[in-house]
């Protein structure tokens, strides 16, 4: 197995109540998670799973309230600056400075990191390269599309070559031209070695970037593992969707008992083979409007970890 | 990669330049026409209305001055202020550089240099309009309260500082302006002497920072300055910019790594 560059056990993050009528809010309440060298790894989760907050801590800027953390063989709460100082941050909002040209965007950052004028200047000429930006340097940040925005994050978080790239919902909304560009863009950095952390709420997203991936859900993790093998664990091979007339799905939905789950609008059958499965169902003398067999994904997985589904 | 904090902080002064550099001609400008209109229709205008000399002095002279520390408690609020709250909740200036290998504390520090810069800049060049006036003996005592009225801006920009990066939003800022800024420009000498308010005003207006910078330039300016009282202004203003800026390490730590 290859060196852990990560490693949480019981990791929780409290935050203070807001106000004094306020109450605190425990946003992490005790993950474990080790990520390995050279791997993608995701978190994937709903709004408010607690993604963000656990990335925070991992970026060195947020204290965690209970468990232990190690990045990279340091405590990132003693040797925050050390910690950060390998890392690269792709933080959910945001944060270019849209004054700025987009050259100047990766200049300040470099300085911050110690980096000479001059070795900047070289440096981000290979970055906008990567990020497909070359004839965008002298341009204001404020003129750029989201996806060029998001490509500039990623190019300046990796101003100082970092060991792990943490990526909080790199894509989340970009139009699909632009996330495929991205997901190339992240591919590459991958073979190049560099340690990829990313939080998503896109299922196609875990699925294409991650190696591996834990489902988190109010602050916990339901469960770990490749996508592949959540799949194998969770669902089955295939799902049989069935649609009714209003108001009589939940009905049949019970009576079919484990391995059909009841969604506000549809039946999901899980069975390794869909076709049979329908077969089936016209045995039994049911009669949806409509019927789609299709593979089980990770949307599935979650909906199996947690009884809801991942967007709504 | 580590350094000193001072070199640190020095990296987040360099940010807080560059984009100075886009813009700092004309702010200068603004700097140096904004006093000389004021103090042409004040001289002009209202001047020659107030025949009676005010503390020894005529209206302009003793308005000039009062008007330099209070436009320097103005500058620190904008700078301190809003541009604290701004470069942590909706330019996210604060929390890019903290995902560096920058402390929050660095982070303040780089800031509250460039603040010290900017109120120092905008000083002087009030200090070269008086001067326009014939209300700057020598170069030196030109000199000598410039330093004065950017220290009153900041043991205003310090706290103000400390306190907008705990604020949610620019409402509060906003809040804060009207309910503490606003009386303090009015009452505390800047338009009129003190002495001219009734008893219970009148000492509470000798114990706002403003008054003692207010009182501070403007004795300076006249000439009227004795070391006694403009050490103990001084040293008020300079405890309330070091206390600012103490807590304020903390509540930048608090507040950038929530
Ligand atoms: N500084 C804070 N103080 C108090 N509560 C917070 C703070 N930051 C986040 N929270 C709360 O913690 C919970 C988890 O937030 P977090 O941002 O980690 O979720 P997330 O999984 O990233 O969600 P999203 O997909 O919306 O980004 C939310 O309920 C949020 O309101
Ligand atoms: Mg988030």
């Amino acid at each position: 197995m290859s060196e852990a560059l990560i490693e949480a056990t019981g990791l929780e993050k409290t935050y203070p109540a807001r106000n004094r009528q306020g109450t605190p809010f425990r946003a992490v309440a005790g993950v474990a998670f080790r990520v390995h060298r050279g791997e993608a790894f995701g978190f994937l989760g709903p709004n408010g799973a607690g993604k963000s907050s656990t990335m925070r801590m991992l970026a060195g800027v947020s204290a965690p309230t209970a468990g232990t953390l190690r990045i990279l063989g340091l405590d990132p709460v003693a040797d925050g600056r050390r910690v950060r100082a390998r890392l690269g941050v792709v933080p959910q909002d945001d944060s270019l400075d849209t004054q700025l040209t987009v050259e100047e965007n990766l200049l300040v950052y470099g300085l911050y990191f110690g980096l000479s004028r001059r070795a900047v200047r070289t440096k981000a000429g290979e970055l906008l390269a990567f990020a497909r930006l070359e004839d965008k340097a002298g341009e204001r940040v404020e003129n750029l599309s989201g996806g060029m925005r998001r490509r500039l994050t990623i190019a300046r978080a990796l101003i100082n070559d970092p060991e792990i790239l943490l990526l909080d919902e790199p894509t989340t909304g970009l139009d699909p031209q632009a996330r495929h560009v991205l997901w190339e863009r992240l591919f590459r950095l991958k073979q190049d070695g560099v340690t990829l952390i990313l939080t998503t709420h896109y299922m196609d997203e875990a699925e294409q970037l991650c190696d591996r991936l834990v489902v988190m859900d109010k602050g916990l993790i339901a469960d770990g593992g490749s996508p592949r093998e959540l799949i194998e664990r969770h669902v089955t091979r295939e799902v049989l969707e069935l649609r009714f007339p209003p108001g009589e799905h939940e009905k049949i939905g019970r009576e079919l008992g484990e391995q059909v789950e009841v969604l506000p609008d549809r039946l999901l059958w899980y069975a390794d083979d869909g076709e049979q499965a329908l077969a089936r169902a016209t045995e039994l003398g049911i009669r949806p409007l409509t019927a789609l067999v299709r593979r089980a994904g990770l949307e599935d997985v979650f909906l199996r970890l947690t009884g809801r589904s991942l967007t709504d | 990669m580590t350094g000193g904090g001072q070199v640190m902080a020095f990296r987040a002064l360099a940010y807080w330049l560059m984009r100075y550099r886009r813009t700092w001609q004309g702010t200068i400008v603004v700097s140096v026409a904004n006093p000389i209109l004021f103090l042409l229709a004040i001289g002009a205008g209202l001047g020659t209305l107030v025949q009676e000399p005010v503390e020894g002095a005529s209206y302009l002279a003793f308005f000039a001055p009062g008007l330099l520390a209070a436009a320097a408690l103005q500058n620190a609020f904008v700078e301190g202020g809003f541009v604290v709250n701004s470069a942590l909740r909706r330019e996210r200036i604060y929390p890019t550089a903290a995902a560096t290998p920058l402390e929050p504390g660095e982070i303040f520090a780089g800031h509250l240099i460039f603040i010290t810069l900017r109120l120092f800049i905008s000083a002087g060049a009030f200090v070269v309009a008086m001067a326009l006036f014939g209300l700057i003996e020598s170069v030196a005592v030109g000199v000598v309260i410039t330093l004065a009225a950017t220290l009153t801006g900041l043991a205003f920009a310090t706290p103000l500082a400390a306190w907008a990066v705990t604020a949610r939003d620019i409402s509060q800022i906003n809040t804060v302006f009207r309910f503490v800024v606003m009386p303090l420009y009015l009452f505390s000498g800047t338009f009129f002497s003190i002495a001219q308010l009734p008893e219970p005003l009148e000492t509470l207006a000798r114990i706002t920072p403003l008054w003692h910078g207010v009182d501070l330039c403007r004795t300076l300016a006249l000439g009227t300055a004795s070391l006694g009282p403009s050490l103990v202004h001084a040293g008020y203003l300079a405890g309330l910019a070091i206390a600012g800026a103490l807590i304020g390490r903390v509540t930048f730590r608090r507040s950038l790594h929530a």
